[in-house]
């Protein structure tokens, strides 16, 4: 059934030209509902999604066709992905496609791999939309043909539709798109259209510019932080400098007096000062005096939780996986191998600092601009906060520079603060909440620190025998609203997957789990679970192979027989990158290799290193610079590959930092890095040169947003290995001061 | 009151002298497609030309602007910035592209004092601007196609 969105007549009555009146009579809108049965243990069917109301594209009278995306672009380049997708099907010339962001409908826009959800994670955009968007192209399509054949008495059978004009070749007739929309607006839609063959793609798998470039370099594009409404006022509030915290008492007196502040109000996680603009907004806050209640706060150091940490993985925990006689195969084992990976707590630190802008609207709703990431769970708990219907909440999604997670909370942290301003002060004024860098820093919501504790054993012939595994860190949805779907037995799937599930053939495992206890809010990081258990499964397997004398990659392969596409990653990369040539003969330099499945996608990178101080051993000025990224990966279809090259280039130039040195550290519970200087992000000087491999493949498309990540730390400590002899295997590699193998 | 020459405009601005031209910029004159990154002179996102040369607005007091032209990303033109751009677009360079101003400013910085940077130039001019998302390799490939279709 067509869902018609009229235009508003009170917008399109006062333009008397005809070119107007066309502009705002003629869009359609195609809506389909999707069956979102909850989430079978196989997972939602996606393929046989059926055509039902909901909106995703609207072509107007000039033509222009606007692709409704229900995820969030915070650089992923999902906007021009799935655009893609949606005007291949419909034909459409690409250089009328335009994007906007769909407001917070949980009912047309939930992610179909999240069940009943609006929201953008788990690199699912692509992989949920790539049905429900061709489905939406393709009926539009054939509504245009059917209104094309009405208007000229031809049979549809005898229209071709390509680059947004349908054609009936036999008598010459052809009309835009534009010139269509309107009377296609009014037939019914298709209920199960024909989907293209992909030999008929023109714009799938092919390098189609992306639709933000233009905006992103001439200072045009709008983010949360450029919002400008009229009288609007900043607002920063003053936090707790340990997590959990409190206000015990506050002196305002000295920031009251501060030019250009405007109020100071108490909402819950602090003080607010509100503020003429941001500088104001920061001199007033600095002049804040705030006795802070910290005997509910966490008190602990980094290296009290580790500690804690590791005196716990002496236990085995809860099992998230078992096979086999693990205790027996290790007794029995000719060589046993134990290890222990530390991994910190990492900030998410995207180059836009976290900040909302809210207002009350003359209807008695609210008007709220964000980078939104999670809109079902932030306009429900501001809804909360203020004390009226989800409805009454209107989203407004903007560009975000950078999450990376971070602004996906199952809390909706920072947005349900806006909220709180705007209440504790009366509504008086449309309040921008900005945090600075500092803020969004120490503000939490890290990526777990985590402590991995392994015990594998190979027989005299080198091969594994056996896998005893155990890992404490704290869950991302223990005490979430999720937590009845995600966590199960205690177990969050989120903390444990792509190692409770490795795909190697190991005879006996077993996957143990604490959960962590502490004050500290943790949340996905760019890979989540992944980024800390790729790295133990790929440094420890690199162990084992040496242990066996064999050569990774082979040794990785003679255990992947059940993960075809895993292995084939492997030997792509593997070959591209002259594996079997070896690294240069120069000395402190060698490759490493690691593969990985993650979110549905397969990647494998080769690492070119070249590590050591300059005596070529491990003094303090011992560093590890990383020559060139050699990577293989498997998506499905390559939807865009350019988009999926650069998130793999990007993936390595956002991780690399975290394996060389990033971490977030804890000093009787403050959190010491605060900005750039201490916790600093690659530059361009340490990026190596990458080169990205894509597997020609007609599986349905998976994403790319995340698994270049948890490949890169894994790939780089094998290569010091290969380099020096040393085997690092926490993160940040720390290689200054270690001993030689 | 502090007159600021923005773009080839000039403004009177009724603001504290030291106020960072960056917040100058975003909140009294609406110019926010200079970024804030860090405040601390570690990420070129706020980065502007003051008579042509590249420097982080997060740093410089509106007081010490003085007589000096502040071009921001919105009102760069000519020959170098028109390539940097171009290059920019064809090469698709941008992610979240928060960082992205920044970076072309320093950019056209560097190629307008040297026609044709190396590798070490531009690891030298560009290591001040931060992307977290990681582009850099694109970055780089963009100021060497931008000095190619300048010569
Ligand atoms: S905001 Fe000025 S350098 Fe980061
Ligand atoms: S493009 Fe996102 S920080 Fe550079």
């Amino acid at each position: 059934m067509l869902n018609v969105r009229r235009p508003n007549p009170a917008r399109t009555a006062p333009t008397p030209s005809r070119r107007g009146f066309l502009a705002g009579a003629g869009a359609i809108v195609v809506a389909f509902r999707l069956d979102t049965r909850p989430a079978a243990a196989r997972g939602p069917d996606l393929a046989s999604v059926k055509a039902q109301p909901n909106a995703f594209v609207r072509i107007a009278a000039d033509d222009t066709v606007t692709v409704i995306v229900k995820h969030l672009d915070m650089g992923q380049g999902n906007t021009t992905g799935l655009a893609t997708i949606l005007a291949d099907e419909l034909g459409a010339d690409w250089r009328t496609v335009r994007t906007e962001f769909a407001p917070a409908d949980a009912a047309l826009y939930n992610n179909l791999l999240m069940g009943p959800i609006q929201g953008t994670g788990g690199s699912t955009a692509v992989a949920n939309s790539w049905v429900q968007l061709r489905k939406a192209g393709a009926a539009a399509r054939e509504m245009l043909t059917a209104a094309a054949a009405f208007a000229w008495k031809v049979p549809v059978a005898e229209i071709t539709v390509a680059d947004g004009i349908v054609r009936h070749g036999p008598s010459g007739r052809q009309a835009r798109f534009g010139e269509l929309a309107a009377s296609a607006a009014t037939l019914p839609v298709p209920a199960d259209p024909k989907l293209k063959d992909p030999s008929e793609w023109r714009l799938i798998g092919t390098r189609v510019p992306r639709l933000d470039s233009v905006a992103k370099t001439d200072g045009s594009a709008v983010y949360a932080l450029d919002i400008r409404r009229p009288g609007q006022v900043t607002a920063m509030v003053a936090r707790a400098p340990r997590f959990g915290g409190t206000v015990r008492s506050v002196d305002d007196a000295a920031a009251r007096t501060v030019s250009g502040v405007l109020d100071v109000v108490r909402v819950p996680s602090g003080v607010a000062v509100i503020a003429r603009d941001t500088w104001s907004a920061m001199k007033g806050r600095e002049a804040l005096k705030i006795d802070w209640d910290d005997s509910a706060a966490e008190t602990r150091s980094s290296e009290a939780i580790l500690a804690e940490y590791r005196a716990r993985a002496k236990e085995p925990g809860l099992t998230a996986s078992a096979r086999g006689d693990v205790a027996g195969a290790l007794k029995g084992a000719a060589r046993v191998i134990e290890a222990e990976f530390t991994f910190p707590y990492l900030a998410h630190a995207a180059m836009e600092p976290l900040n909302a802008t809210i207002e009350r609207a003359a209807d008695g709703g609210y008007d709220v601009y964000a980078g939104f990431q999670f809109q079902t769970v932030e306009q429900a708990t501001m809804a909360a906060v203020l004390g009226v219907t989800p409805d009454r909440v209107r989203l407004h999604t903007h560009w975000a520079g950078g999450s990376f997670g971070r602004r996906a909370t199952p809390s909706a942290d920072y947005v349900a603060e806006a909220a709180q301003v705007l209440k504790a002060w009366g509504e008086k004024a449309p309040v921008h909440l900005v945090w600075t860098r500092e803020d969004d820093m120490a503000g939490g919501y890290y990526r777990p620190t985590v402590l991995h504790r392994v015990r594998a054993g190979i027989d005299a012939k080198g091969a594994v025998v056996g896998w005893d595994h155990v890992m404490v860190g704290k869950s991302i949805m223990i005490g979430s609203p999720f937590e009845a779907m995600i966590v199960k037995n205690g177990i969050d799937a989120t903390t444990v997957e792509g190692a409770s599930d490795t795909p190697y053939a190991l005879p006996a495992y077993r996957f143990g789990v604490h959960n962590g206890r502490e004050g500290v809010p943790v949340l996905w990081w760019r890979s989540v679970g992944h980024s800390h258990t790729a790295h133990v499964m790929e440094v420890m397997i690199d162990e084992l192979a040496h242990a066996a004398g064999a050569d990774p990659v082979a040794y990785r392969l003679s255990l992947l027989a059940g993960a075809p596409r895993l292995a084939g990653v492997l030997r792509l990369a593997a070959e591209k990158a002259g594996w079997s040539a070896g690294a240069p003969g120069e000395k402190n330099r060698g490759l490493g290799v690691a593969a990985h499945e993650s979110f549905g996608s397969y990647v494998a990178m080769v690492a070119d290193v070249t590590a050591g101080d300059a005596r070529g051993g491990a003094g303090a000025d011992a560093a590890v610079k990383v020559n060139r990224i050699v990577a293989a990966v498997d998506v499905g279809v390559a939807v865009n590959p350019d988009v999926i090259r650069a998130q793999v280039e990007g993936a390595v130039g956002f991780a690399l930092s975290s394996v060389l040195r990033n971490r977030i550290t804890l000093k009787d519970g403050a959190v010491q890095e605060r900005n750039f200087d201490a916790y600093e992000p690659t530059r361009m000087s340490e990026m190596p040169a990458v080169e990205v491999h894509i597997v020609p493949s007609s599986v349905a498309p998976t994403g790319i947003g995340e698994p270049g990540v948890p490949v890169l730390g894994p790939a780089i400590a094998n290569a010091v290995f290969a380099a020096t002899g040393r085997r690092l295997r926490s993160l940040p590699l720390n290689l200054a001061g270690t001993k030689g193998a | 009151m502090p007159n600021l020459t923005v773009n080839g405009v000039a403004h009177a601005i009724d603001a504290d002298p030291d106020m960072p031209l960056l917040w100058v910029l975003r909140d009294r004159l609406d110019r926010t497609g200079t970024k804030y990154g860090c405040g601390i002179a570690q990420c070129g996102a706020c980065t502007v030309h003051l008579d042509g040369q590249p420097v982080r607005a997060c740093q410089v007091r509106l007081g010490d602007v003085g007589a000096q032209a502040v071009t921001t990303i919105e009102g760069v033109s000519g020959p170098v910035a028109e390539a940097v751009q171009a290059a920019w677009r064809r090469l698709d360079v941008v992610q979240c592209g928060y960082c992205q101003s920044g970076q072309i400013m320093s950019a056209i910085g560097l190629l307008s004092g040297n026609a044709r940077p190396t590798d070490a130039d531009i690891d030298g001019a560009m290591d001040g601007n931060i992307c977290r998302c990681g582009t850099y390799q694109r970055i780089r490939a963009a100021i060497h196609e931008a000095a190619r279709s300048l010569a």
